[in-house]
């Protein structure tokens, strides 16, 4: 297992490695100067020639690029134009909200989606089941900030069940912050639910039809214990999976979430940094996000080993 | 089996038919975009004809849809934003086809370049689409072309990730090595007898990304990331509604339902397709 775990190691960190070399070309693939397209029209040569000292852009590139992974590794990601701060220090700054909002709205999404999908395999080709399965398809075709936008006009605004939007002030304490995520995450979680529900399903439905299944329900086992023990639990590696998966579909949604109810996380952060055009936090952001991806997709990997005892490695 | 051979038997309509629910999607669909491409014929006014006395009218009488900030007819918007929202979609699922099948042809048929190919793919996939479309269009710029090479980048990973499995297998089967054996070129042997007979995953995940992908330039729009502004698309219409949506919240209404509409029948054509070019594939979900 050490070895498995190690060589999953490597493979991580040559992803990782990638992750940063397309980061560092994402921002060189802007037609012409760099430092020009990130001051904007306004910029006079000699402000574009100073940027171009300050971010090193003047250098050779392959210099540019080794200096760039240098830091990188070393857990620095440059400095933001606008900030003049640290590009961490500024990501770190605005990772709570984005924090509690994927985690909530994943919560919300998995008490929804397990239960549904559980029953609708159970149930398969009933009305609920029916039901289910459109509900769950529809859920994934309506933009997320649409659903947003209409929540907020009529849950938050006309029925005042939730704040409108925002994250409350310097002074608000941490469970009136969480007040302001409640709405988001609901948003949030409803679109997320539709891919978890979808995978819960399919998983219950091969292990339904497995032969042990067959033979709990001949020893006269009850059938709530047939599906909660026996079919659950060999169904979590394949939810676990789309858990893992889900990280992306959630930081997506985060960043439009949290634009349509002005909270100021990363995801916000990131949009504003594009009208800014602050592109050292944009290529900070892309490359948090995706190495936190990388990370979380070996740690459901390792939880396999956890869950269930036939996996070896 | 394969898509050409199952698109030639009567079978594959039956078959893709056989869930009323893709019947009702493509008939949806195909009006939908009927009406889109038809717009200049179809819509009761000019989108750009702006009138102050009809600024926020409401739904009804001389304007089915309402009229927008700048009393502009919402349908007629409508219509014509959908001629650049759809093209986006179909632009982006065939210029993300076309990336993601050559990448994935490479990485499964030449071994060497397998394992540095599916890290590229692995570390692509690793960026939410959302955000690295960002980072790319506020590159590229905000035209459509742009959009549809960003969003292409952003999801051609995922044909490449399939047509790279399909390939692995298939290299390996009998008929491969009796083309070897016989003298065909490796270009031969790739186009005619792999990429022939990984069509069918090919055109279904295309159908989802044609659905992903409209909904990712909406998203892009609404940020007022993606195209430009003046540009009316379906996202474009929302962003711009957003602000009266007390006022008049059919503004967000319509367009947010030309988008869910579109992508819910892709999607169902999607699963669909995938039934009926490959039952292996259907996996009930």
């Amino acid at each position: 297992m050490a070895r498995y775990i190690f060589k999953r190691l490597i493979g991580m960190m040559i992803v990782i490695f990638i992750v940063l070399t397309i980061a560092f070309i994402i921002v060189r693939l802007a037609p012409g100067d760099p430092a020009a397209l990130m001051l904007g029209p306004e910029a006079t040569a000699e402000d574009a020639a100073a940027l171009r000292q300050r971010l090193g852009l003047d250098r050779p590139i392959l210099v540019q690029y080794l200096s760039f992974v240098g830091n990188a590794l070393q857990g620095d990601l440059g400095e933001s134009l606008f900030f003049n701060q640290p590009v961490t220090q500024v990501l770190a700054g605005r990772a709570e909200p984005t924090i509690f909002l994927s985690l909530f709205s994943l919560l919300i999404a998995l008490v929804i989606a397990t239960p549904i999908g559980i029953y609708a395999a159970y149930r398969r080709g009933s009305l609920l089941d029916q039901a289910a399965i459109t509900t769950a398809m529809l859920a994934a075709s309506i933009p997320s900030f649409w659903t947003g936008l209409m929540l907020q006009r009529y849950l938050a605004t006309d029925l005042g069940w939730f704040p409108v939007s925002g994250y409350g002030g310097p002074d608000t304490g941490f469970l009136e912050r969480m007040r302001y995520l409640l709405l988001p995450s609901i948003v949030l979680g409803i679109v997320n639910s539709a891919l978890i529900l979808r995978f819960t399903r399919a998983s219950m439905l091969d292990i339904l039809g497995e032969d042990y299944i067959r033979t709990a329900r001949s020893k006269g086992m009850g059938e709530r214990r047939v599906v909660l023990r026996h079919a659950l639990k060999n169904a979590a590696i394949p939810i676990i999976t789309v858990v893992g998966l889900t990280f992306a579909l959630l930081v997506s949604g985060a960043v439009v979430t949290e634009r349509v109810f002005n909270i100021p996380g990363m995801g916000n952060l990131v949009v504003s940094a594009v009208l800014r055009r602050d592109y050292p936090v944009i290529q900070g952001a892309l490359i948090v996000v995706a190495s936190l991806y990388v990370l979380i997709n070996l740690l459901t990997d390792l939880l396999y080993l956890v869950v269930d005892k036939r996996v070896k490695y | 089996m394969t898509a050409a051979s199952v698109t030639n038997e009567p079978k594959f309509l039956a078959l893709l038919f056989s869930r009323r629910a893709v019947l009702i999607a493509l008939i949806v669909f195909v009006v939908v975009a009927g009406l889109c491409l038809l717009a200049t014929l179809v819509a009761p006014a000019d989108p750009a004809r702006m009138s102050v006395r009809a600024r926020l009218s409401p739904p009804g009488g001389d304007f089915l849809l309402g009229a927008d900030a700048f009393g502009r007819d919402v349908l007629s918007r409508l219509l014509f934003a959908g001629q650049v929202s759809l093209s986006i979609g179909l632009g982006v699922a065939a210029l993300s086809s076309a990336i993601g099948v050559i990448i994935g042809l490479m990485a499964g048929f030449f071994r060497k370049l397998d394992a540095p190919m599916s890290r590229l793919i692995d570390a692509m996939m690793a960026f939410p689409d959302i955000l690295l479309a960002i980072a790319l269009v506020s590159i590229l710029g905000g035209s459509i072309v742009n959009v549809v090479v960003a969003l292409s980048i952003v999801y051609a990973p995922r044909i490449a990730r399939i047509v790279r499995a399909s390939t692995l297998v298939i290299r390996e089967l009998p008929y491969v090595e009796a083309a070897v054996a016989l003298g065909s070129s490796t270009l031969t042997i790739m186009v005619t007898h792999v990429l022939r007979n990984i069509l069918s995953p090919i055109i279904v995940q295309a159908t989802f990304i044609f659905a992903y992908a409209m909904l990712a330039e909406a998203g892009l729009s609404f940020l007022g990331v993606g195209l430009d502004p003046t540009t009316p698309s379906w996202g474009t219409m929302i962003n711009e509604g957003r602000q009266y949506i007390d006022q008049a919240a059919y503004l967000i209404l319509f367009p947010g339902l030309a988008i869910s509409i579109s992508v819910l029948s892709l999607q169902l054509i999607g699963d669909g397709l995938r039934d009926a070019l490959d039952p292996r594939l259907a996996k009930d979900m």
